[in-house]
């Protein structure tokens, strides 16, 4: 199987891009595939601290691009998954030490060491984030249920769609199904119908996101969190399989759901 | 979301953000302000009235959406013949 590099980016910083790389990397590397992670975000490094690995950074990505250090030496092995790996980013250079042809480069390199790169890009739609998208086969644009994010993500699908990198697919982040009943947040429906991509994932709101990276654990490592199963299907939609989207609306109460069922809602 | 809220006609919440984020995305994706979208509609209504009468208060005028791509779109009733031959005359007479 070819390598498939998937960026995963948003526009708005904070809505959960670098959960959504670790979870993502931790599921399809728990069901088997070889998987190498980089982060895009030079200078403001965080997806070793979230996949639990920043004790055994030695070398990052400025280091293989000044050729200080060979790549293989970059990837941080992670010891619970041995076929997950890291590229971290350089936390002390400044963001202009990589160019997209650099990222190009190395991500040339790693499609012959695994199935999925997956890129971290930083926020906004600035430099970092047109390196991040240039060596991308595929864009993995988040977004939470919120206007400012909301937004944001649809000016990066605008520029994703100019720069020949397709639309991108969607995930919708942190939603919460209580709030969406009681019509005080954006259901997925209304994110879609704005955004008009495609669908990839919707992942409830869960407070074992905050607990995994307080450990360095990403939820998709807990069999019975439900953000961690929404990450878990997103990955195997990546690899192609037909998985039907969670059924969010369980945790309302009997009652709410024998209205709903009545058509009072 | 309050059954008093609902009972004065209070929009919630999520309705609010749907309609704002259309008028924003709208002007986000064209580049076009509330404010340049007006002048467009000014200029298009003296061109079409240099050729023929319309009626500018019941004409429709905006931007529709058909999944990523903005559409304008106007829809501009013209007055009767009838009519405008019975202004016509009394604009030949005044």
């Amino acid at each position: 199987m070819p390598a498939q590099v998937i960026t995963i980016t948003s526009g708005k910083g904070g809505v959960g891009k670098t959960t959504a790389v670790a979870n993502l990397a931790v599921a399809l590397a728990s069901d088997g595939a070889r998987v190498v992670c980089v982060d895009g975000d030079i200078g403001l490094r965080n997806l070793d601290v979230i996949l639990g690995l920043e004790n055994r950074i030695v070398y990052d990505i400025v280091d293989v691009i000044e050729g200080r250090c060979r790549l293989k030496q970059a990837m941080i092995k992670d010891k619970r998954l041995p076929n997950l790996h890291l590229i971290p980013a350089a936390q002390t250079r400044d963001k202009n030490a990589v160019s997209a042809s650099d990222m190009n480069r190395l991500v040339k390199d790693l499609r012959s060491e695994c199935e999925f790169v997956l890129i971290d890009s930083p926020a906004g739609i600035e430099r970092g984030f047109k390196n991040a998208i240039a060596p991308a086969d595929r864009v993995l644009v988040v977004t939470n249920p919120e206007v400012s994010a909301v937004r944001d993500a649809d000016r990066v699908i605008g520029i994703l769609e100019a720069e020949g990198k397709g639309p991108g697919s969607l995930i919708i982040n942190r939603l919460n199904p209580a709030l969406v009943r009681r019509q005080e947040m954006l259901s997925a429906d209304d994110v879609l119908d704005l955004l008009a991509i495609e669908l990839i994932g919707i992942v409830p709101e869960d407070e074992g996101v905050l607990i995994g990276s307080n450990r360095g654990a990403p939820v998709a490592l807990d069999p019975k969190s439900k953000a961690g199963q929404a990450f878990r299907n997103i990955a195997a939609r990546l690899k192609g399989q037909d998985v039907p989207f969670l059924d969010l609306d369980t945790s309302s109460s009997l009652w709410e759901r024998i209205q709903k069922l009545a058509g009072r809602r | 979301m309050s059954f008093l809220d609902k009972l004065f006609g209070k929009k919630n919440s999520a309705d609010s953000a749907k309609e704002r984020l259309q008028l924003v995305l709208i002007h986000d994706r064209t580049d076009l302000t509330p404010a340049e979208l007006e002048s467009l509609r000014d200029d298009l209504i003296a061109t079409i009235s240099r050729h023929v009468e319309i009626d500018v208060t019941a004409m429709q005028f905006g931007m529709e959406h058909d999944g990523r791509s903005q559409r304008l779109v106007a829809d501009i009733p013209i007055k009767s013949a009838a009519r405008r031959r019975a202004s016509s005359r009394k604009t030949k007479a005044r």
